[in-house]
């Protein structure tokens, strides 16, 4: 019997986009009122971890950057069946991009390996109010960990071997992986299904001492990296773009022959953009 | 394995707040469950806050609770499909602090309060529906909940689970609810710039407006209508007997349309934005339909207790002090070490026998059953209202004494004298 696995699950709490409003008179959004959920993805990640708790045995820590609010998610994610909860929240986290967010949740991820390795990294695909998609690999890559994304399936864990076999949604196919542990996971959507929880698991996740870590206590060595300071995006505008007006076109074509149907296709466009074809069109002749 | 505490409240609305925030502080092992997402997610609605009933259990509530604006006018309106008739009560009395009445966003309001009990102690569990209660003979001994290993035990349970109270149909201890007992109120929020909402009703800071309607706006139905101001938004909606709206067979969100553009109302909605629609039944049965309200093991607070006086729009100020009563009863009985059976738990019917809660529903014990009787109320009587009004106010070439003398005819065409007679003298003894 191999030792149990650990598990790190990273969640997010975030607005409910479907409940937010925009205020009549600012444009600005409305964030009083909305009320805060865990970022969907992560759900995702979380119940693939819970599945292999149930294949295999794991010991499963979700951990959380954010307000004291953040709190919320956590319980949540305990009343689903994770063992512990850690907080990350400290005045000077606030403002952080994916590169500070990824920088803080690696130091965590450091300080929590100390007490028991950690096996394996889950992280949503993205979040629903960033959608950028890139705390997952960041945590990766400063953990030197193997990185896995788009996962739609876990097939088997070795732990004696220190192996992961998966599958990957790439295009074109699905890409069956092996890889080493420890690894970092990001899930597809709609894998899974979050299950109900039970009623010992919601008294535990209500009664459960969330361990709360400011930046010391998650071990954070660079001040300058995390928080604004450590965030260079800038969001220079956000609008919301012009919905396009021009209707597509259907062609026909009068054979199914894909060499036929691209020929049809290529005329089109180089009748409608004649640069096109100086551009591209030369270079296959 | 099976959890064990010394009250289950089920229900995180303003009478399971009360009575799991009392029980609690004064020690007790309470257990709350609600079936929303959290306290007042069901609940996203502007309302009335009466500052009694909640002083009584937290005394500095003013400190932090999320309160919109405190009431400083009140206007009845009596609308005919163009006019209205009105009375405005405004007071400096009621601008001097502490206030009486604030209006408040349920959802927040409802948060916050639930903030408090848990602070005080109890322990809060959310998205859990009690399907069923756990018997042990006659007396309730615990709930069954819709999670797995859901069985949850207690020395008594409070069921503070709202108007529709499932559990307390299902046990028997109360009646199917009748559609005359019932309104059913919709509701909507819309948002405008403070600057707008202050100009609109002539205030200023956090003063604020309500304006209680009645008229042709209910279309001929049992309800009345209202609007009330928030910090950055109005609360406007109207509320009809459950049976009207049968009888009629008007959708209620066509009601609310067609009150909203009325003449009168609609500029006040004016440019600002619709939000949230929402429908709720509220008890309007009064002092008569109040059913049991304890047992063995089991007490009925708040809505699903039929406590609501309609006639003054009290709902969460009667809410609070039945839960807070119940409360008070439990703790009482455990420091005289009696068990909390059907016989001893009679002291909560006592209390609330003593209280305004109960002199109140007494007073107006006959209005539901004249108003029911007497749509006149709700039709005829707007109408002519309105129209005297207007004869007297216009300026036509026509002397007053003849004015009054059109007025009384009219008012005897329309329900003659011996009506007039009798309606006069059924409302006196409703409000006597
Ligand atoms: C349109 C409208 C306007 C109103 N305006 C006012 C006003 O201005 N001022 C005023 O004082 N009153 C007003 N009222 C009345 C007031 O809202 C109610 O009297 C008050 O909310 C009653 O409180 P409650 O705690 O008894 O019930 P509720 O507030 O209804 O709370 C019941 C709670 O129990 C939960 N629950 C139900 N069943 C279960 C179950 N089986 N398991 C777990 N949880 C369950 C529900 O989710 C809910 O949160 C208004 C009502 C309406 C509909």
């Amino acid at each position: 019997m191999s030792l149990n696995m650990h598990i790190v699950v990273c969640i997010k709490q975030v607005p409910d986009s479907a409940q937010i409003r925009v205020h009549p008179v600012t444009n600005t959004i409305m964030r009083q009122g909305v009320p805060a959920i865990v970022n969907p993805y992560d759900l995702v990640a979380l119940e693939e971890a819970l599945r292999l708790k149930d294949r295999y045995g794991a010991r499963i820590t979700v951990l959380s950057m954010g307000p004291p609010q953040a709190e919320g998610a956590l319980r949540k994610a305990l009343s689903f069946g994770a063992d512990e909860a850690i907080l990350l929240t400290d005045r000077s986290f606030a403002g952080a991009d994916t590169l500070a967010t990824s920088y803080a949740l690696a130091s965590a991820i450091r300080k929590i390996r100390l007490d028991i390795p950690v096996d394996l990294v889950f992280a949503g695909k993205q979040t629903i109010d960033g959608d950028t998609a890139q705390v997952g690999p960041g945590i990766a890559i400063r953990l030197k960990m193997q990185l896995l994304t788009y996962v739609s399936k876990i097939e088997t864990i070795d732990l004696d071997k220190s192996e992961l076999t998966v599958q990957r949604r790439a295009e074109g196919g699905v890409q069956v992986l092996k890889t080493r542990l420890p690894a970092l996971i990001t899930v597809l959507e709609g894998i899974n299904e979050m299950r109900f929880a039970t009623m010992s698991d919601m008294f535990r996740a209500a009664r459960y001492p969330i361990r709360v870590w400011d930046k010391d206590a998650a071990g954070i060595e660079d001040i300058s990296k995390i928080g604004l300071k450590g965030s260079p995006t800038v969001v220079s505008k956000v609008f919301a773009p012009t919905p396009r007006t021009q209707k597509a076109e259907i062609i026909q074509t009068q054979s199914d022959q894909p060499g036929d149907v691209a020929a049809t296709l290529l005329a089109k466009m180089f009748a409608r953009f004649p640069q096109l074809r100086d551009a591209i069109g030369r270079r296959g002749e | 394995m099976n959890e064990k505490f010394d009250a289950i409240v089920v229900g995180g609305g303003p009478s399971g707040n009360a009575s799991a925030y009392t029980l609690a502080k004064a020690g007790f092992r309470v257990l709350q469950l609600e079936r929303g997402e959290y306290p007042g997610s069901k609940n996203v609605q502007g309302a009335i806050l009466y500052s009694d009933a909640l002083e009584r259990i937290i005394p500095d509530f003013r400190d932090d609770a999320p309160l919109e604006r405190h009431l400083i006018e009140q206007r009845v309106w009596v609308l005919d499909d163009e006019s209205c008739v009105g009375s405005t009560y405004r007071s400096a009395e009621f601008n001097k602090p502490p206030y009486n009445r604030y209006t408040i966003i349920r959802a927040q309001f409802d948060k916050w309060f639930s903030k408090k009990v848990q602070e005080a102690g109890a322990l809060l569990i959310c998205e859990t529906t009690v399907t069923d209660l756990h018997m042990d003979g006659n007396c309730v001994v615990g709930v069954k909940t819709d999670r797995e290993g859901g069985s949850i035990y207690a020395d008594v349970v409070i069921l503070a689970d709202g108007v529709n109270s499932l559990l307390a149909r299902k046990a028997g201890f109360r009646p199917e609810l009748e559609p005359r007992e019932v309104a059913l109120a919709v509701k909507e929020i819309h948002f405008m710039p403070e600057e707008t909402i202050h100009s609109r009703f002539n205030i200023s800071g956090n003063e604020g407006v309500v304006i209680e309607m009645a008229g042709k706006i209910t279309q001929g139905m049992v309800g009345t209508g209202f609007l009330y101001t928030n910090k950055e938004s109005l609360t406007i909606g109207v509320g009809c007997l459950l049976s009207d709206f049968k009888k009629q067979s008007i959708p209620p969100y066509a009601l609310l349309e067609r009150m909203e553009a009325h003449p009168v109302i609609a500029p006040l909605l004016a440019g600002g934005e619709m939000k949230e629609y929402t429908a709720h039944l509220i008890p309007e049965g009064g002092y008569h339909s109040i059913p049991p309200i304890y047992g063995d093991g089991w007490m009925i607070v708040g809505d699903a207790g039929m406590f609501v006086n309609g006639v003054h729009r009290e709902g969460s100020n009667l809410a609070m002090t039945t839960g807070r009563l119940a409360a008070e009863t439990v703790i009482e009985l455990r420091t005289e070490n009696k068990p909390l059976t059907s016989r001893n738990l009679a002291r909560y019917r006592e209390k609330l026998d003593d209280s305004f809660v109960m002199k109140d529903l007494e007073k107006y014990k006959r209005l539901p059953a004249i108003v029911e009787r007497n749509p006149q109320f709700f039709t005829s009587y707007p109408e002519l209202l309105n129209r005297a009004a207007h004869t007297l106010i216009a300026v036509d070439g026509v002397d007053k004494k003849a004015k009054e003398r059109s007025i009384r005819k009219s008012f005897v065409a329309s329900r003659s004298r011996l009506g007039l007679l009798s309606d006069a003298f059924k409302l006196w003894r409703a409000f006597e």
